[in-house]
């Protein structure tokens, strides 16, 4: 036995014995927990949604609150309503590694620090039971300091004051960026205008704290992070990015007309 | 029964994998920010080390030489992907936290290091009973930094709050350090020192002698 133990036969059916069995393994768990996986995907992606809206209550199913959520997709390029995907199955952070539905974005316009924008993307709409919309909410993403910020921006139904903003995914430093997360900090979006008189993107993270009692500032800004400059910096890039020319605004444009 | 016993918990302070062999070093620096996620990645490093203990042990007879690294490898890198893929499915909070870190248990040199040395030489029960000592050996470790890191860095344990933090507006400012990974390592520094105090055995003996200062400088 020990003899042949080291024999080329004896090597090989060693190797594809292992083989066979691990890969028949790691191929049913990963088969027989999809279903699950991709359910706590959507659920969580959920969550966000609600977290960002302000509507998250604890104690009820996010699938039950979400049902209240109507969601449409959108060319950002038109600023219009689209049906050229549904909704069910389309996943707008696979468009954008997808050359066939986004475009590079020039580097001069690319103040978010995205490098892609996708053609098409998801919005969430909350109605009220007159079919008035109460809730918009808007996808947001930006560079900080160490990755790229995802997030949800809800706005008003006059489509200009916030009504939540949050992060559901960054890897900024713990402590410092990371307390983009904190729930004081994000509270203090709520209530703020995003577009001033001219029509330009106003709502901004001031470096140190908001004057209060200088009209502009109490508006439009929100306090920065102490110790994390590029973090602040990032989050007022991307929400000029995305409320602005060539993120939502034609949408937004659109919509208050009731043209989209 | 005695043999069992000392397989078991000889890992947890007598010759403990990250404190004596000093192995698995990197993830109890990476994700030990916070008590829970600790746990979580402790109850898989231990049972990945187990799993592949008993199932390289059950095949040791077979496993040509030339090709065991290979054949361990492999079947630690299958117990890590299921592992993996469970945690994404019923513990997704958790998963999203530890990200690769959980991939990274293939590297973890525990893992390796017991199935090459404990498991092909010995049967399958007690390789089994051998890799839950060592992943015990490994959590004790990982739970002690956690738990100050977590509530020095960030004035609470298992996330509830214990201390008020002035970013919520309480008094405590946290100490910044500790959630980054350089603080990982002073704590276990600590921890050994601590351990070698207890344990004499444990202090290796030095390499050269220092020379008495004789020069008088600077009086």
């Amino acid at each position: 036995m020990s003899s042949n133990k080291d024999s080329i036969t004896n090597v090989l059916k060693v190797a594809l014995l292992v083989c066979l069995a691990c890969a028949i393994v790691v191929s049913t768990a990963a088969v027989v927990l999809r279903p699950i996986q991709q359910e706590n995907r959507q659920l969580d992606l959920r969550r966000n949604i609600l977290a960002a809206a302000g509507l998250l209550q604890d104690g009820v199913s996010v699938q039950e609150q979400f049902e209240q959520v109507d969601t449409r997709l959108i060319n950002l390029e038109t600023g219009e309503f689209s049906d050229e995907f549904d909704t069910e199955t389309y996943e707008p952070r696979d468009a954008i590694r997808d050359p066939a539905l986004s475009e590079s974005i020039p580097a001069s316009e690319d103040i978010a620090g995205i490098k892609r924008r996708e053609q098409y993307t998801e919005v969430y709409l909350i109605n009220d039971s007159e079919g008035q919309l109460q809730t918009l909410i808007l996808p947001v993403r930006g560079y900080g300091l160490w990755s790229t910020l995802w997030g949800f921006i809800a706005l008003d139904s006059d489509l200009n004051t916030v009504r939540g903003f949050g992060f559901y995914e960054h890897a900024e430093t713990p402590g410092l960026g990371g307390e983009v997360d904190n729930p004081n900090w994000k509270e203090q979006f709520i209530g703020k205008e995003v577009y001033g008189d001219q029509g330009s993107v106003e709502l901004a993270v001031k470096k140190g704290s908001v004057n209060r009692s200088n009209d502009m500032e109490a508006t439009h800004m929100v306090d920065g992070l102490s110790g994390a400059t590029l973090t602040s910096r990032g989050v007022t890039s991307l929400i000029q990015y995305w409320l602005g020319e060539r993120g939502f605004k034609p949408f937004l444009t659109k919509l208050e007309a009731g043209e989209a | 029964m005695s043999e069992t016993r000392k397989v078991l918990l000889a890992p947890i302070f007598a010759n403990n994998p990250i404190a004596l062999q000093i192995l698995g070093i990197c993830s109890a620096l990476a994700v030990t920010t916070s008590v829970n996620v600790t746990i979580v990645m402790c109850i898989a490093l231990t049972s990945v080390t187990a799993f592949s203990n008993l199932f390289i042990s059950m095949i040791r007879n077979q496993i040509p030489s030339s090709i065991r690294i290979i054949v361990q490898m492999t079947i630690i890198a299958s117990l890590v992907i299921v592992v993996d893929q469970i945690l994404k499915a019923y513990a997704f909070e958790m998963s999203k936290q530890l990200s690769v870190f959980i991939g990274l248990i293939i590297t973890n040199c525990i893992v390796m290091g017991r199935a090459e040395a404990f498991a092909m030489q010995n049967p399958p029960g007690m390789s089994f009973i051998d890799g839950v000592g060592n992943g015990l050996g490994y959590s004790v470790v990982l739970l002690f930094v956690a738990v100050i890191r977590e509530f020095l860095g960030a004035g609470s344990l298992f996330g509830v709050e214990i201390l008020a933090t002035v970013n919520n507006g309480g008094w405590y400012i946290p100490n910044g350090l500790l959630l980054l990974p350089p603080s990982a390592f002073f704590i276990i520094g600590g921890f050994i020192w601590i351990l070698r105090t207890v344990y004499k055995d444990q202090v290796e003996e030095n390499d050269f002698t220092m020379k008495a200062h004789v020069k008088k400088e600077a009086m």
